[in-house]
């Protein structure tokens, strides 16, 4: 029927690095022949910080945090205005992903509070008559490896009813004996996290066992911010009252898109971490923090 | 009255010696049927057709190339592939051969590995339950729980990936008090909404229904269903592998050209591996343990998109996950999923097969903690049966353990099971799923430990059918058969449960048959009976006690031994229901006919089979099937056939009688008594070389008159007539001249009952082809039959033929002419001096008149009525539309008097030509048969007083068509 607009990048993942060529192709199609008054392609990179909603109010009056903060943007005229043939026109594009100056391309991110986005956008401008068409595209940066060798920095842990912050009334639970640990909370984000975790005693059944990965996004500036922490995916690596004395792994992968290196700027923070949550039957909930910094190598 | 006295005259002698084939001399030398033929030059040239394009001219060509010489040209098939697997067969395989072979054998799992698709419906049959079930679809509860954590989480927010897990919004679905079959049923629809979701590109529904599939594996309620819980899951499970596979391998398509089968990673193009790489980290964001482990492990094989080494990679990581999962049935069964993905997967990879039984072994302490047992109080299930529940899952494991493996690790496998406590489940594994021969080399330890094993767990009497299974398949060692038998026995038999003991007893019989004497087999015999009469425990029992018996006969097949055991018959009286009980004799009579060699007149034999045929006999009612009644009569005449007391006929002949009592409702039966009884009879003039003593003749007579008073018995009309004509020629080479008769003149008066139709192979035919062959033949025989002195002359022939006019005939038919012109085949032989046929030591009709002119005269008078019979029917012929019938049938009659009339007749010569004539007059006639008819008059013209043909050959026009 109409005119269908599409933008293609030639990658599969769609993930692009600085320094990278981002290559693609438009592709119009059409029964007819398209009239048009240009063509345009443009590439823009964006932070969006959006203000939770229990802050909302004290802060906005101080600083105006919440406008998007710009990392990319160019344009570039693709076809200037006039006819283009019916079937299938495909128009080949090349962007280079370079930053000016002493900027930095931040890797892909989409959280609650902060967004990290790239998109492609493609206008085709048209006559009066028709509606000018326009075509989105998401594309995924990755950062740069880090230099250096990453440390890795084990940590064991071993939780007992006596390690225990927040609790009311100590002496109404039970006695359980938990020892573990994460081979590294210097993490590789496209290596999973992983470690043991030991059930050594537990006077009450176990219920379930869980990796809770949360981020903790912080928006601010000097005059004051915003930190919240929210969950990401919880992954279940118990299930049931498990054999004592027997490692059990632990093991997660990030998830893409939602997580990306810890990231902290002047106006914004992105970090993260992972509790793990033991429930026991008779719904105690026990949670060991652990802080996570997350790097590309 | 033209025909029969201008017969042709016949020397029989003499017309054989010209049609006799020719007798090639041959060189016996390199003589063979099969082998090329050679032939010469000359014989090439003639037989070479138009247009071949053979030119050859070598003396010796085989140009007329036998297709089946050059196949055996030089050396068959068979031989070349044994001449070239001896070599190896012979020297020993070098080392590389050997290691190939070896890595080939690691590498995939053969045809001995017993698949998944052979336990599935046994383990389906095995654990069912009456219990009410239920299907929750939906677990959105248990997440809102898990959100309350300590850590602030906006409740508002919901991220794609926690989504995944419902089915649909809001879509929440509990199907309560399902039965067993209402439950599979669901199962099967959830399968199929899977392959719709699938097939209609909605990945992320079909990913959902998978997740929720395996979700329902974490429920253990009714437990004693969850084995067959596990098998219908798994069914999806595996489909949904199959679909993701195939999926991402049709991305692979290049160029319309698809991967091998065995690609490597660098082959598989970055959309295929960005989808498969989607899958896993989809997967991997899963919440649940249960269902992220069981969906994961149906993708496995995609790993072989992304890496060569993801499978090894991701196999130890799955089975180390597995020890999350608390219940140790939920986790064992999710080890036997793993295995068997990982077999067919991956096979070569052993490491994570042993590393999961470990890994069980380590948590079966487990089953006998408090979470456990305070689940079975709740269920109400015994502690016997609970454990039952992981055999499937752990023979699996052992199996997939077991195969191809070293005797060095199935021995440290037994060293752990042994050091557990309660280790009867294990025992019973290792003793299904290990080799046999590994099992029966170390019967007498397993006796040990079976002894040490608690009462109060695994049933005693599961592990002893185990055991004996293995023992039936494989020989333990010489000395401690014996000693296996009676420690086993001393346990079976104190079996109170009459189908524990009899499932026990029937595996253990093969053993005691396989290596022991009917003493041994006797005893068991009799402790099975003593066990299963109380009560009449054996009607619960038929399928082991039949089983038994199939065992019994496997290995003692001869018959007098059989029969020597004393329990044998008793323990066939068990048998009580009718339908159960013939069976189990056909499959005695089956043994016997496939196995007895000799004819045999042993009484015991006899009077025990006698009495199994007749309640084979005895079963059939009016209900039976066709097919069931030929089965059996198939049956008892296979046994009747092997029953023979040699030179004692007497003996022989009242054995016929009895069985002609006992089993008179199996008309094939009483055919072959009939015929058995007619081959005594021969029997008996071959042994006296044909004269009979007046005690013989007495007794051929007793034979014939056997046959005499059987044969009305039957209802099939035309095997009382083949029987008839049949009884009635061995009377007459038995010299039973009026016994003779009286069979055909029974026959004759048959013939009118013929009906018009008869059922052959359950369809309807017309009987008329049948009748005309039974005629032709009867007609033949009636040539030798001597005329009875107080009848008239050729009484017989004129009674079949009265009955052959009165018989209502098919109105558009010509059968009736077509007999009678074979009549007058027969008359013209009869007017021979000699007849073409006699019978040894009885007068024919041409010694007792001696071409007398009074018996000629007759002969005449019959024919001159037959042949204008004839010509009557050929008149009626001249309608339209009978005009090709007429054409065929004076043709028929033309052949007729050519062979056989005497053509210097003028009369004979002149009715010869107007047949030829009719037959072309209307154009029906077949050119190619004239022409060949033709040839045939002008060759025969040829041979010697034959030269009247010349001018018969000149009065036959031939009439072409256009």
């Amino acid at each position: 029927m109409g005119t269908a607009l599409d933008v293609r990048v030639k990658r599969a993942g769609k993930v692009y690095r600085d320094g990278e060529i981002l290559s693609g192709v438009v592709v119009i199609t059409s029964k007819d022949t398209v009239q048009h008054q240009g063509i345009s392609l443009t590439m823009e990179g964006s932070v969006n910080l959006q203000l939770s909603a229990k802050n909302v109010g004290v802060f906005e009056a101080f600083c105006n945090t919440a406008k998007p903060i710009q990392i990319i943007n160019s344009t570039i005229e693709m076809v200037k205005p006039g006819k283009l043939p019916s079937g299938k026109t495909e128009i080949p594009f090349e962007f280079p992903l370079q930053m000016k100056g002493n900027k930095v391309l931040y890797e892909t991110y989409h959280g609650v509070f902060v967004n990290i986005q790239y998109t492609l956008r493609c206008d085709m401008r048209r006559s009066l008559l028709a509606k000018d068409l326009t075509k989105t595209c998401e594309f995924i940066v990755h950062s740069l490896s880090q230099k250096g060798k990453l440390l890795p920095s084990p940590v064991d842990f071993t939780i007992t009813p006596e390690t225990l912050q927040n609790v009311k009334e100590r002496a109404s639970l039970p006695k359980f004996l938990i020892r573990g640990h994460l081979n590294s909370t210097n993490c590789v984000i496209t290596q999973p996290l992983t470690g043991e975790l030991v059930v050594e005693s537990a006077e009450a059944a176990i219920k379930s066992i869980e990796l809770q990965l949360v981020r903790v996004e912080t928006c601010g500036c000097a005059e004051g911010y915003a930190r919240d922490a929210t969950e990401i995916q919880n992954i279940q690596i118990a299930d049931g009252d498990v054999c004592r004395g027997l490692p059990i792994p632990i093991h997660m992968v990030f998830p893409r898109l939602f997580t990306c290196p810890t990231l902290e700027t002047t106006n914004f923070k992105v970090e993260f971490e992972v509790n793990i949550v033991v429930l026991l039957h008779d719904d105690h909930l026990i949670t060991e923090n652990f802080p996570l910094k997350l790097c590309r190598m | 009255c033209y025909f029969l006295r201008h017969a042709r005259s016949r020397n029989y002698v003499s017309e054989s010696e010209v049609c006799k084939l020719e007798s090639v001399p041959l060189d016996f030398g390199d003589y063979h049927p099969l082998k090329p033929i050679t032939v010469t030059e000359s014989k090439t040239k003639k037989m070479n057709r138009k247009g071949s394009t053979s030119s050859t001219s070598s003396s010796s060509s085989s140009s007329m190339m036998d297709p089946l010489s050059s196949v055996l040209d030089g050396t068959d098939p068979l031989s070349l592939f044994a001449a070239a697997a001896d070599p190896v067969a012979t020297a020993p395989p070098t080392d590389g051969a050997r290691r190939k072979r070896d890595k080939d054998e690691n590498s995939a799992v053969g045809s001995d590995f017993e698949p998944w698709s052979s336990k599935r419906g046994e383990i389906l049959a095995r654990y069912t339950t009456t219990e009410k079930l239920s299907i929750n679809l939906y677990m959105g509860s248990e997440k809102g729980k898990t959100t309350t954590t300590g850590s602030a989480v906006s409740e508002k927010v919901r991220t794609r990936l926690e989504e995944l897990d419902d089915l649909e919004e809001g879509s929440q679905k509990e199907l309560l008090n399902l039965t067993q079959q209402d439950y599979m049923n669901r199962i099967e629809e959830l399968n199929q909404s899977l392959k719709d979701a699938w097939s209609s590109d909605q990945k992320v529904k079909a990913l959902k229904i998978v997740i929720q599939c395996s979700k329902l594996l974490s429920d253990t309620t009714v437990i004693q269903f969850y084995p067959s819980k596990f098998v219908l899951i798994t069914d999806i499970l595996d489909t949904f592998g199959k679909l993701v596979y195939e999926r991402i391998l049709s991305m692979c398509v290049d160029n319309r050209v698809s991967l091998p089968d065995n690609f490597s990673p660098e082959s598989v193009n970055d959309t295929a591996k960005e989808t498969c790489l989607n899958w896993f980290f989809k997967i991997a964001s899963i919440r649940e343990l249960i269902p992220r482990f069981y969906v994961e492990a149906a993708i496995l094989k995609c790993n072989k998109f992304l890496s060569k080494t993801g499978i090894s990679e991701c196999l130890p990581r799955l089975t180390s996950m597995i020890r999350g999962i608390g219940d140790p049935l939920v986790a064992v069964y999710a080890r036997a999923y793993l295995c068997r993905v990982g077999m067919e997967v991956a096979p070569q990879l052993k490491e994570s097969l042993n590393k999961n039984f470990f890994d069980f072994l380590l948590t079966f302490k487990q089953i006998h903690g408090d979470t456990v047992q305070n689940q079975l109080v709740v269920q109400c299930v015994e502690i016997p049966l609970y454990l039952t529940l992981y055999s499937p899952a752990i023979d699996w494991i052992l199996q997939c353990i077991a195969y191809h493996a070293p005797d060095v690790l199935l021995t440290e496998m037994m060293e752990r099971c042994k050091k557990l406590g309660n280790n009867a489940l294990l025992l019973n594994s290792v003793m299904s799923a290990f080799r046999a021969e590994f099992i029966a080399a170390r019967s007498m330890d397993f006796i040990g430990m079976i002894k040490e094993c608690d009462e109060s767990g695994f049933p005693k009497h599961l592990l002893f059918r185990s055991l004996g299974l293995n023992l039936a398949l494989a020989d333990p060692p010489e000395n401690d058969r014996l000693q296996i038998l009676n420690e086993a026995w001393k346990v079976i038999t104190k079996l109170k449960n009459p189908q524990d003991y009899i499932n026990c007893a029937e595996v253990w019989v093969e053993y005691t048959c396989r290596h022991f004497t009917k003493r041994e087999v006797n005893t068991v015999l009799a402790d099975v009976i003593k066990h299963m009469t109380p009560d009449r425990a054996f009607e619960d029992a038929y399928p082991q006690l039949q089983s038994i018996i199939q065992k019994v006969i496997t290995y003692i097949y001869d018959f007098a031994l059989l029969f020597s055991v004393e329990k044998f018959l008793p323990f066939l009286d068990m048998f009580q229901k009718e339908s159960v009980r013939v069976e189990v004799c056909k499959c005695i009579m089956e043994s016997f006919i496939k196995h007895q060699q000799e004819p045999t007149k042993d009484p015991v034999i006899l009077n025990a089979l006698l009495h199994v045929c007749k309640t084979m006999h005895d079963s059939v009612n009016a209900l039976t099937l066709e097919d069931e009644k030929r089965t059996l009569a198939a049956l008892i005449n296979g046994f009747i056939k092997m029953v023979s007391f040699g030179r004692d006929f007497e003996q022989q002949l009242s054995f016929y009688v009895e069985a002609r009592s006992m089993f008179c409702n199996l008309e094939p039966v009483l055919v072959q008594l009939i015929h058995s009884v007619n081959q005594l009879a021969m029997e008996t003039r071959r042994v006296m070389k044909g004269n009979h003593s007046r005690k013989t003749a007495a007794f051929v007579r007793a034979c014939v008159a056997f046959c005499f008073i059987t044969i009305p018995s039957l209802s099939s009309i035309f095997t009382r007539l083949n029987l008839y004509l049949h009884s009635g020629q061995v009377a007459l080479a038995n010299q039973c001249l009026s016994q003779a008769d009286a069979f055909f003149k029974a026959a004759v008066s048959l013939v009118p009952e013929v009906p018009k139709m008869i059922s052959v192979d359950g369809k309807m035919r017309p009987s008329d082809a049948f009748l005309l062959e039974f005629l032709c033949n009867f007609f033949s025989t009636l040539l030798v039959v001597p005329d009875h002195p107080e009848q008239g002359v050729l009484f017989l022939v004129r009674g079949l033929l009265n009955v052959i006019q009165d018989y209502t005939w098919e109105d558009n038919s010509d059968d009736k002419v077509r007999i009678y012109t074979n009549v007058l085949h027969l008359l013209s032989a009869m007017t021979q001096e000699a007849f073409i046929y006699h019978v040894d030591k009885v007068d024919s009709n041409d010694s007792l008149y001696g071409g007398d002119s009074k018996f000629l005269a007759e002969i005449n008078k019959l024919s001159e009525t037959v042949v204008s019979q004839i010509l009557d029917h050929l008149k009626t012929l001249g309608r339209e539309e009978t005009l090709r019938r007429q054409s065929q049938l004076a043709l028929y009659f033309f052949n007729t008097i050519v062979a056989h009339g005497d053509l210097r007749n003028n009369r004979l010569n002149q009715l010869s030509v107007n047949l030829w004539n009719l037959a072309q007059k209307h154009g029906f006639a077949d050119t190619k048969t004239m022409v060949k008819t033709l040839e045939y008059i002008k060759r025969r013209s040829k041979q010697p007083e034959m030269s009247h043909f010349t001018d018969l050959a000149l009065r036959l026009p031939l009439q072409s068509r256009t």
